[in-house]
């Protein structure tokens, strides 16, 4: 065996502008979040204190945290089918799809919001001015791709013809191998793709703050512009939830590379 | 998807009544429009080619023999949050940062002595140069992610096939490496650009509009700030969309070439 090479000058050196580059910021809003209100002095926790008393707090995430599920749920119904029939029986189709989930990378949250606002106008007013209904159908769009791309590799893992030529001849339905045959077998694909749209969606500014609806990035915004200390508190609590979504992504798809949400 | 994109392509060429009009796209080419383009262009360039140039040199560093193995894990999984973590957050995180009264601005003034906002350096975070510095922050880590797997695809061998014949490093990268890695290394740049060009949250938490970029003066006309041509967002909306389109044409071949030598 050749002798191990010990770690290159250059290399270290990169790694450690990189490390500070990215960890610096991070401790910058770490020690702002320790001022004092009033004073900056520091260290108090009080800042914390007033964001986890304050009622909008609760009440934002709240509604980010319920729009992701709305959103994974109706991904998922939507899209676990269909890759499965394309995968089973239309294998041709994978490339259109493919290119579709490469669309909202042309079209981003900044288009697709004029858009949106403009198509769906003429809805019913249970829709159109509820986050629960207009904001879902947009996120929905934003997670496609991701939730795809999960699932497409999820089922490329498992051979499907065999599960469902056995599920079949042992007398199962479609619904019934759906669920208990296929679901089971790519049930990490789909978490994957779940904490992938957790994290786009409680992350997202965009389209959300243009169509007028209070969601946890707007929260943040609006704390941003009158307490300033009380932002960084946030601002961190925001880059936990986007940490922990990822970090469960990772140990769910172990091995499988970490993809990019769209909250830009 | 599709139907957002055709209503914007359609309302791009409609009049305030109806019908239809090629002055909303006229108007993309004057002013502030044309500005706002530049400015977006510029930006998205800088920080494709600066976050590009970095986020190669760092993840070579992580890949390369000779760095630990879990080195390449850390790096990956905080790339992953890193580009994942942008918007209002890290646009806060910034201000924190390298704001007028941000930590690292005091600490160069007080204990070194380098006034950041004084003469001589002159830099401000709420300008083109502050945003492009704050967009590298989720532009390196996204280099990272897509260009890792892609040196991993050089193989040792080859290095060491090039050394035996008698070539230096230099030569090593200049006659393999780096014609390897090209349509690879294009393609993420591409593909940064049009990340940056489409970025509206973090430019708008830094500045809240102080910096004329094309989303956020579609998000100025659609929140109701002016209300002159409600057809005009749809224009720079459709302006964006070519943009992106065109990036798109070069990003998909060069994406066919590099998945050549990936293993």
């Amino acid at each position: 065996m050749r002798p191990r090479r010990s770690i290159a000058p250059s290399a270290v050196l990169w790694l450690a502008v990189g490390a500070a580059y990215f960890l610096i910021p991070l401790l910058a809003t770490f020690l702002f979040s320790l001022r004092h209100d009033q004073t900056g002095a520091c260290c108090t926790l009080a800042n914390y204190g007033t964001i986890l008393h304050d009622p909008s707090f609760w009440k934002n995430i709240k509604t980010s945290f319920i729009l992701s599920l709305e959103t994974i749920a109706i991904s998922l119904l939507l899209l676990v089918p269909t890759v499965y029939w394309v995968h089973l029986k239309l294998p041709r189709l994978r490339p259109v799809i493919g290119f579709l989930a490469l669309i909202p990378f042309v079209v981003p949250p900044i288009i697709l919001v004029v858009g949106l606002l403009d198509v769906y106008r003429g809805t019913p007013p249970w829709f159109y001015a509820q986050p629960y209904g207009f904001l879902v159908a947009a996120y929905v769009i934003l997670a496609f791709p991701y939730v795809y791309f999960s699932l497409d590799a999820g089922f490329r893992a498992i051979d499907i013809h065999t599960l469902t030529e056995a599920a079949q001849s042992l007398g199962a339905g479609w619904p019934s191998t759906l669920l208990r045959v296929i679901l089971p077998n790519i049930k990490a694909a789909a978490l994957a793709g779940s904490f992938l749209t957790l994290a786009i969606v409680m992350g997202e500014f965009t389209i959300a703050s243009l169509s007028a609806f209070h969601t946890f990035p707007v929260y943040i915004q609006q704390v941003q512009q009158d307490k300033l200390y009380a932002a960084s508190a946030v601002s961190l609590l925001s880059f936990a939830i986007t940490w922990a979504a990822m970090v469960s992504l990772l140990f769910v798809g172990r091995g499988r590379a970490v993809q990019v949400g769209a909250a830009r | 998807m599709l139907i957002p994109a055709g209503e914007v392509t359609v309302g791009a060429f409609k009049d305030a009544n109806g019908g239809f009009t090629f002055a909303n796209i006229e108007q993309l080419f004057r002013q502030p429009h044309l500005q706002a383009f530049r400015n977006s262009i510029e930006i998205s360039l800088v920080t494709a080619l600066v976050g590009g140039l970095l986020g190669f040199l760092i993840a070579y560093a992580a890949v390369r023999e000779g760095t630990p193995r879990w080195v390449r894990g850390v790096l990956t999984t905080f790339s992953g949050v890193a580009a994942n973590f942008a918007g209002i957050p890290l646009a806060f995180a910034f201000i924190a940062t390298l704001g007028t009264i941000g930590i690292v601005t005091q600490f160069l003034r007080d204990q070194l002595g380098i006034d950041l906002y004084g003469r001589g350096i002159d830099f401000n975070l709420f300008t083109k140069t502050g945003v492009e510095v704050v967009y590298l922050y989720f532009q390196i880590p996204l280099m990272i992610l897509v260009i890792a797997p892609a040196i991993d695809g050089l193989r040792r061998e080859w290095r060491e096939a090039a050394s035996s014949l008698g070539a230096s490093s230099w030569q090593y990268w200049r006659y393999v490496g780096v014609p390897i890695l090209a349509p690879s290394l294009l393609s993420a740049i591409v593909l940064l650009f049009g990340n940056s060009f489409s970025a509206y949250a973090t430019a708008y938490g830094l500045t809240a509009g102080g910096v004329n970029l094309v989303p956020i003066e579609i998000g100025y006309f659609l929140s109701g700030n002016v209300l002159d041509n409600p057809h005009l967002a749809q224009a720079l909306a459709f302006g964006m969309f070519v943009v992106l389109g065109v990036v798109m044409l070069i990003y998909v071949p060069l994406q066919r070439l590099s998945s050549r030598w990936s293993r």
